[in-house]
């Protein structure tokens, strides 16, 4: 007991401790709860790291991310559509309003014909290779939901993927393609009812099978995860031989059932081409159609006569 | 009083994670963003101590992994949040901080936050950006923090310090 006590006596503060713990009492927290508490904070990120690094597709915290994405998902949209009229006035400084309307139609007329153009070859190809009428049929048989990007992903993050205000109530599903007028933006990860996550292509994680537009050669076009607002795609086609030329277009390859990639669709075009002696393949770099800075209204491609709570541009470009 | 405190402390945290993906996003100079999560977090370690500063950095986090667009390891924010505010809460807990004070702890709290959560990338193969991309992206965003700083933290931590002002009369 003596030997107990002792320690304590000896430990008594000094006459100008207790003033400062006065002054701020909790401001001089207890040293063992402090670090009590972040040994157990820090074993509850590395259970979270663990079961969703281990869980993969099927992690068990996809239904807390969908929860998480239920309840923010409409106050993303709600803060979006306030802060519009905000977020768009750098326009109004480039051009005035009448102008304005006149350069987005153009703009649009325009990205319209860059995409036959950069697609005759490719379908002229298909067309001689008796493809084009299933080809044509399986993209009739498309159409798009209209939606806006909410929300955007920070570079910190280092990886590159926005919301839109698309969820499954407006038919969407994971694995849907998504497109805007220039081309290719992405896929569809994941919904909730009112939102959907959307990787874009210059994600390091994405992979889309494209082909040369002009030789119909086959390739996988992967993100390079750069960052900023010059994305780069690499290409490696699996025909080493074949040596793409610049400005040459690449379009998607698409896959069965057109998930998570339809057919066709253009991605972007060719600017510089390495060939190692050492690799097997042929590496391409490519710039793609769409501008990803400034990323709004995109079109989730659906299958024609989607169930949809906004009108659906369907493939011969009525709204239904 | 602590459960209007949490309440608060949450508030804030959902604001600023909001407004760091739908607002910012904007004004961004290459995709890099402030980290008013980051911020907050700092705010409430000057203010209220680590233990405070750590549970609502966990929560940030959290939210800063599950909410959308995230799309990467969830508990890798997490970890990155409750770091910060175990190393802001030790900064000077006697004294209110000064200007210069408040500065560079933000400052050192978004090296810190920006590079362990890149590094937990880079140990879990879950990153796919060469170092100098890292670099960079560490460098601007300490920028912007320290930027929006003057800003924030008054806000944050007048908001954490009037809910319990009875710590500074006692």
């Amino acid at each position: 007991m003596a030997l107990l006590e002792r320690p304590a006596v000896d430990r008594r503060p000094s006459p100008v401790a207790p003033r400062e713990r006065r002054w701020r009492p909790s401001r001089v927290p207890n040293r063992r709860g402090v670090r009590s508490l972040l040994v157990a904070l820090l074993m509850a990120c590395a259970t979270l790291v663990t079961l969703d690094a281990q869980g993969g597709d099927a992690s068990p915290l996809e239904p807390a991310r969908r929860a998480v994405g239920e309840a923010f998902g409409p106050i993303e949209i709600a803060t979006a559509t306030a802060l519009r009229p905000f977020t768009t006035v750098p326009e109004w400084f480039r051009s005035q309003d009448a102008l304005r309307g006149d350069l987005e139609r153009l703009e649009a007329d325009n990205a319209v014909l860059r995409e036959q153009v950069a697609t005759s070859g490719f379908d002229r190809n298909r067309l001689a290779e008796y493809d084009g009428l299933t080809a044509a049929a399986e993209r009739a048989g498309y159409a798009l939901v209209p939606s806006r990007v909410v929300a955007i992903g920070p570079a910190q993050t280092f990886s590159r993927s926005v919301t839109i205000d698309a969820g499954s109530r407006a038919g969407v599903a994971p694995d849907m393609t998504v497109v805007n007028n220039d081309g290719l933006v992405g896929r569809v990860l994941r919904v909730t009812r009112t939102t959907a996550t959307v990787l874009l292509i210059l994600d390091g994680d994405s992979v889309v099978g494209g082909r040369i537009g002009s030789s119909l050669e086959a390739g996988f076009l992967r993100g390079r995860g750069v960052l900023g607002n010059d994305g780069r795609l690499d290409l490696e086609l699996v025909d080493d031989t074949i040596v793409p030329a610049q400005d040459d277009a690449v379009v998607t390859w698409g896959s069965e059932d057109g998930a998570p990639y339809v057919a066709g669709i253009p991605i972007g075009r060719v600017t510089q081409v390495f060939t190692s002696l050492r690799e097997t393949a042929t590496r391409a770099v490519i710039d793609p159609y769409v501008d990803f800075s400034a990323l709004d209204l995109v079109g989730v491609v659906v299958p024609s006569g989607t169930r949809s709570d906004r009108a659906v541009i369907e493939a011969d470009g009525s709204i239904r | 009083m602590t459960a209007l405190r949490v309440l608060a402390g949450a508030a804030l945290v959902v604001v600023a994670l909001i407004l760091q993906v739908s607002l910012f996003p904007h004004v961004a100079w290459q995709g890099i963003v402030p980290n008013l999560c980051l911020l907050v977090v700092v705010g409430a370690a000057l203010t209220r101590g680590p233990q405070f500063a750590m549970t609502l950095g966990f929560t940030a986090g959290v939210l800063l992994d599950l909410a959308p667009p995230a799309d990467h390891v969830a508990g890798r924010w997490a970890l990155a949040l409750v770091l910060v505010g175990y190393v802001a809460g030790r900064v000077r807990q006697d004294v209110r901080p000064s200007a210069v004070g408040v500065v560079s702890t933000v400052a050192a709290s978004s090296f810190l936050g920006t590079s362990v959560f890149a590094l937990s990338g880079l140990l879990l193969g879950d990153l796919d950006v060469g170092v100098p991309g890292l670099l960079e992206v560490i460098g601007v965003a300490i920028v912007w923090d320290v930027l929006l700083t003057p800003f924030v933290l008054p806000l944050v931590m007048r908001t954490f310090d009037r809910l319990e002002p009875a710590t500074a009369t006692a």
